[in-house]
């Protein structure tokens, strides 16, 4: 052994033998100092071989000493000023990976006290002073050698993990600079620092491995931080390899180097976050070709240009398959569908007039079956990816245009049909190799944005100026009574019921039928009497009416007009209605406006009085206000009702002061609910019916349920609600496994409906039987619908039923 | 004995009724609908009710400064007279009352009979009536010099001139236009008896300007062909305050304004205003500021910059569509517009704020004007419309 290292095995020896026995002031600051002066050394490349053995051989067991002896009346011993000097330099000028191991085993192996915390700053000194790229970088350096690989696999673990290991040891008094969303970034940061001499060190002609950055990036990226990490490197990357080549060759092999089983999280990572597809080609290289994982995620799952005529013709097979529709939820119909609109747009013309013919059939297919649909999202969806499908495949003006209204989602669809420009996309900022510039690129983005403002002020200023020196002479002239500006009528609304029913059926003057349509809500409220002389044939005419003229609002002022006469001469008229429904010669309009009418009468009946309703502050109820169409969908409405219903049986302790009571009054729906509810069910499985309720007409059929659930829900009270209870049950029995969604919607909510309305005793003595039966359908409902709204709903039934159970105690298995 | 009472009786009536004068001129004869009772017990309803407000307004208008509040605002006026007996719907208006301090205030009125009367607006009756373009529409009047000289187009594609001094009614010239349109003209003094006449032109969009009484073509105005501005519908010729060369606003088919530079021949400006044909338009030369209404339901005011550019002011949307005719009153305090609603509309020329609706006419208002009385208190604004009357009303004269 030469006489340096033996000298430096003394040294050490005796150095450390002092500070673990010694209490010494002095003879303690001596022996850091003339440790440190080993460690200093020259600063050249090939250091003195004394600093070189102490490194190799005591460096981490000197360290390791050093952290030990940190207790309270040991640092005492060393003056307050060269505390930094004598003992957090030992951890920062070594060799980092051993300080760093070191400094992080002591912490988790200690229990909060005063070493702890000491490591913990110096750790976070190591962090602050770049020492993680120093290790990074060195251990890019030895990658070479063998023993390396198990310091290799902890310091991975070690490093990527870091935020957890310190906040399951230090908990609430961990450090900012550990959280998660300080770490990640930083580490990014010490990436691209090592990425940055390594291309130094590249250009100066030396060999350099990426291994160590690409296998710590993966590991993060794994680990669910790879926004984080991305959100520093990639923009770096971007300028950097805008025009080197080196820095190219570095990024590809960065990506190429990521072990296999974290490829996806970091080719996804820049996929997601680089500016645009010549950026992305840039950073990643041909790595398709090379690394399998990365192409199976670039053309498979990320569908990327080459393949994307097969995917569209299976993504096509898909969407206009019926039954693919009828039993997968809408938020995967909604992604099939963007995908399909995505890759219309980047297809080339070439290639979709090749396949022209195949998709065409798709599209008719899809079209159709999407149009079957009782679910007006699903008809939408498919009214809009048909016109971008028939705007790609059919030039000129043979193209489908449907008539909807469009919402946020189909615009978002229809917003994907334009490919993104390479324009559009954010130009990378120039090459720009410190950071001033960009600030300073900052700076004037900023001001050029505020100047706008500062002028936008200044002609608000001149303008408010003149309008005050404009103000003087207007006010003087004081303005007379201006109310009588109104709409010129040209025609004069009838004062008499009887003559609106003459203006409908026979007049041809679409100004005075639209008066006489807004009015006739009002007269036969005024003056139900007269009304009642005339009620069915006002009925009959109201019904029969057409919207020849397109008068706004036509539907809703109609179906006011009905409500109006319904809730006025109750018995007659359901009684028409009822029978009508189930008659010949009506369109489906018709017929769906006929339960309409029924639904919203039986819930104005089932309401105190409308002039008490008046003082009533909130009923517990809203008036159905008309939708913008004018017309209301009261099959809409069951959800909000059931909520609501869900929202009053919770107790809230906070509320303010109870309101007056309402004073009662006789619930007006109570006698006449059967009207409403027994015709309608009675009849719907004659053989004169004109259509097959069963089979054929699933939209029907489901308002009808809807309709039959509401008058149920509403007759909540009434003496019959347990006969139409029964009779409903009965009735959705039959349906309940039904192939549309709407229908089972519509069972599920005359469950509910029936539940909300029986009283829980009557419903348990009379058809004990059918609750098992429907709690064993609903759970089966509430576990396998494809349809999310039936789960839900069926979900809602159970907890109902689960209340009862509670209420009374009886309900047995 | 009986008869020689009630005699007496009705003389008294008839005498406080004059001189207290709770029924007006207005109602002399039979307004329509009302028996007269009825308008009698109206009037002193509103007059009543009116009496209170003003109460109310009096001291409420002081402590809180402003006063707007629909619902305590005072009814709007009823006409001061009614002009009747024109016989057809009354197109064009045209005051004359400050030529001479001692001759009475007369109005001109053109209708669509061909007539245009000479009403005396003393005694509210037509002094003459001239009978003009044989028997066809009579779309726009003006005095030349005074009373005594009067121009008239009609819908025969012909201007008059006409010489009504000592009582003459003669036409002295006709010149004939190229247009059929519905196009009103539009005159300017240029000096004692030398005037500048507008017209529309013989191919569309085009403009021609004559010198009267020469009647020679000066100008032939053509804006590019590729402009398609459509017809011209209305015309306002003036002069500003500090230059002499005379400007040229026109209003288009096609929703534009236009101005002229009439000596170069030069389009100076172009204003898209409205979407619809603009009906009407006036101008105030002062605050270089304009007014122009179309067949929409919009009211557009716009100003020229020093550059000599059209800018779109402010628009306000009335509640029915269609503005037949616009006025600015001469002291450039309010401004009256024709209704197709059959309503005349008062704003204050400033900020377009809405003064009054005046309701009357129980058809379309065809044209409005106001009278240039010396004293500002005697001014009359005067409506004609399809219901074959005149409306004469005294609104915002209080100095």
């Amino acid at each position: 052994m030469e006489p340096e290292i033996l000298e430096v095995h003394c040294l050490i020896k005796q150095a450390i033998s002092t500070l673990s026995s010694s209490r010494d002031r002095a003879e303690i600051i001596h022996t850091l100092q003339s440790v440190k002066q080993n460690l200093r050394g020259p600063e050249t490349a090939n250091p003195s071989p004394q600093k070189k053995e102490f490194l190799k051989t005591y460096y981490s067991h000197f360290l390791q000493v050093l952290t030990n002896n940190l207790s309270v009346d040991w640092l005492q011993l060393l003056p307050v000023n060269q505390e930094k000097e004598l003992l957090d330099d030992f951890f920062l000028n070594g060799p980092p990976h051993e300080a760093f191991l070191v400094l992080l085993d002591t912490i988790t192996a200690t229990r909060p006290s005063l070493r702890q915390e000491r490591c913990v700053a110096i750790l976070e000194q190591f962090l602050q002073e770049d020492r993680m790229a120093q290790l990074i970088e060195e251990i890019c350096l030895e990658y070479t050698s063998p023993h390396m690989s198990s310091l290799q696999e902890t310091l991975l673990n070690k490093i990527s993990a870091l935020p957890d290991h310190m906040a399951n040891k230090l908990e609430k008094d961990n450090r900012a600079i550990f959280y998660p969303e300080n770490y990640y970034p930083l580490l990014g940061q010490e990436m691209v620092l090592v990425l940055e001499r390594i291309y130094e060190q590249l250009k100066g002609g030396m060999d350099s491995s990426l291994f160590f950055v690409s296998q710590l990036l993966g590991k993060v990226c794994m680990q669910g931080h790879t926004d984080a990490v991305l959100h520093v490197l990639v923009p770096r990357l971007t300028i950097l390899t805008q025009s080197d080549c080196i820095w190219q060759r570095i990024s590809w092999r960065l990506v190429e180097n990521v072990p296999e089983r974290w490829m996806e999280n970091v080719v996804s990572g820049f996929v997601r976050l680089s500016a645009g597809p010549n950026v992305l080609s840039r950073l990643l290289g041909n790595i398709v070709l090379k690394n399998k994982k990365a192409n199976f995620v670039l053309t498979h799952k990320f569908l990327l240009l080459q393949y994307q005529l097969k995917v569209l013709k299976k993504l096509l097979e898909t969407w206009s398959n019926s039954s693919a529709l009828r039993h997968t939820p809408i938020e995967q119909q909604l992604y099939i569908s963007k995908a399909i609109v995505i890759i219309l747009a980047e297809l080339s013309d070439s290639e979709i007039q090749e396949h022209k013919r195949e998709l065409l059939s798709g599209m008719m297919a899809g079209v159709e079956c999407h149009l079957d649909s009782n679910i007006a999202r699903v008809r939408q969806l498919g009214m809009a990816v048909a016109e971008c499908l028939s705007a790609r495949v059919n030039s000129g003006d043979h193209r489908l245009k449907f008539e909807y209204a469009e919402d946020d989602e189909l615009r978002e669809l229809k917003s994907l049909s334009n490919p993104r420009h390479l324009s559009s996309w954010e130009a990378p900022p120039q090459q720009h190799k410190d950071e001033s510039s960009q600030l300073e690129s900052g700076q004037s983005l900023a001001e050029t944005s505020l100047n706008p403002v500062e002028s936008r002020q200044n002609s608000q200023e001149v303008q408010d100026s003149e309008s005050a020196s404009e103000l003087d002479s207007d006010d003087e002239l004081i303005p007379y009574d201006l109310s009588i500006d109104t709409e010129l009528q040209r025609n004069r609304a009838p004062v008499y019921i009887s003559d609106s029913v003459e203006v409908l059926m026979t007049s041809a003057d679409p100004e005075q039928i639209e008066i006489t349509l807004k009015a006739v809500e009002n007269l036969i409220r005024k003056n139900p009497t007269a009304s009642r002389e005339i009620s069915v044939q006002l009925t009959k005419v109201l019904l029969h009416l057409e919207d020849k003229f397109n008068i706004s609002g036509f539907t809703g002022l109609r179906q006011g007009g009905l409500v109006a006469i319904t809730v006025t001469d109750t018995i007659p008229v359901t009684q028409y209605l009822t029978t009508e429904f189930y008659a010949v010669n009506y369109s489906l309009t018709q017929r769906l406006d006929i339960l309409d009418v029924l639904a919203l009468a039986a819930q104005e009946l089932s309401q105190p009085d409308s002039s008490q309703r008046a003082t009533n502050e909130s009923p517990s109820i809203q008036l159905l206000k008309s939708e913008t169409s004018g017309a209301y969908n009261p099959s809409q409405q069951w959800k909000k009702i059931i909520e609501k219903r869900i929202e009053n049986k919770t107790r809230r302790f906070t509320r303010g002061a109870s309101r007056p009571e309402p004073e009662a009054v006789p619930n007006r729906l109570s006698p006449v609910a059967g009207y409403f509810f027994f015709p309608l069910i009675r009849n719907y499985d004659r053989p004169q019916t004109p259509f097959d309720f069963l089979a054929e007409e699933s939209l029907i059929m489901g308002r009808l349920i809807h309709t039959l659930a509401i008058i149920m829900y509403f007759s909540v009270n009434a003496l019959v609600a347990i006969h139409m209870g029964k009779a409903l049950l009965d009735f959705i029995w039959a349906v309940r496994y039904h192939t549309d969604a709407y229908v089972r919607q519509g069972t599920l909510f005359a469950v509910s409906s029936v539940l909300l309305s029986v009283p829980n005793n009557i419903l348990l003595t009379e058809v004990p039987d059918e609750l098992l039966e429907i709690r064993c359908w609903l759970a089966d409902v509430a576990e396998n619908d494809a349809d999310e709204g039936c789960r839900r709903s069926a979900l809602q039934s159970l907890l109902l039923m689960e209340n009862f159970k509670k209420k009374l105690g009886v309900f047995t298995e | 004995m009986d008869k020689f009472l009630e005699g007496s009786l009705k003389d008294r009536i008839y005498v406080h009724l004059e001189r207290q004068g709770p029924i007006r001129d207005s109602q002399h004869g039979f307004v329509h609908e009302k028996s007269c009772l009825s308008n009698l017990i109206n009037f002193l309803k509103r007059r009543q009710r009116s009496q209170m407000v003003k109460k109310v307004l009096g001291t409420r208008a002081f402590i809180r400064g402003d006063f707007c509040g629909n619902s305590m605002a005072i009814p709007p006026p009823d006409p001061k007279f009614v002009l009747r007996g024109t016989g057809a719907s009354v197109n064009t208006l045209h005051f004359c009352c400050s030529d001479q301090e001692d001759w009475n205030p007369i109005l001109f009125s053109g209708s669509a009979n061909g007539q245009i009367h000479i009403w005396n607006l003393k005694t509210h009756r037509a002094d003459k009536v001239l009978e003009s373009h044989n028997k066809q529409s009579v779309l726009w009047i003006h005095t030349l010099q005074g009373r005594n000289g009067l121009i008239s187009q009609g819908r025969d594609a012909a201007v008059s001139t006409w010489d009504l001094s000592e009582g003459r009614t003669a036409v002295i010239d006709s010149i004939p236009l190229d247009s059929y349109g519905f196009c009103q003209c539009s005159l300017m003094q240029e000096g004692v008896g030398h005037y500048l006449l507008a017209s529309p032109g013989s191919t569309s969009s085009e403009v021609k300007i004559l010198d009267l009484p020469k009647k020679t073509p000066v100008w032939v105005l053509k804006p590019p062909a590729d402009a398609k501005l459509g017809m011209p519908m209305c015309l306002k010729l003036w002069q500003p305050p500090s230059g002499s060369r005379p400007l040229l606003l026109v209003g288009y088919e096609n929703g534009s304004l236009t101005l002229w530079d009439l000596s170069e021949k030069k389009m100076l400006s172009h204003l898209a205003c409205h979407n619809e044909p603009i009906m009407c338009l006036d101008f105030d030369p002062e605050r270089a500021k304009g007014i122009s209404g179309s067949s929409e339901k919009l009211l557009s005011s716009w100003g020229l910059d020093n550059q000599q550019n059209l800018k779109l002011q402010n628009t306000l949307t009335l509640v029915n569509a269609g503005i037949a005719d616009t006025c600015i009153r001469q002291d450039k305090k309010i401004l009256a517009t024709a209704g197709w609603d059959h309503r005349i509309r008062i704003f204050g020329w400033k900020k377009l704020k809405p003064l009054a609706v005046l309701q009357y006419h129980i058809a379309s208002v065809h044209c409005v004007t106001f009278s240039d009385h010396v004293v500002p208190s005697e001014r009359l604004m005067a409506a004609g419309s399809k219901d074959q009357r005149i409306s004469l009303w005294s609104v915002y004269n209080k100095p």
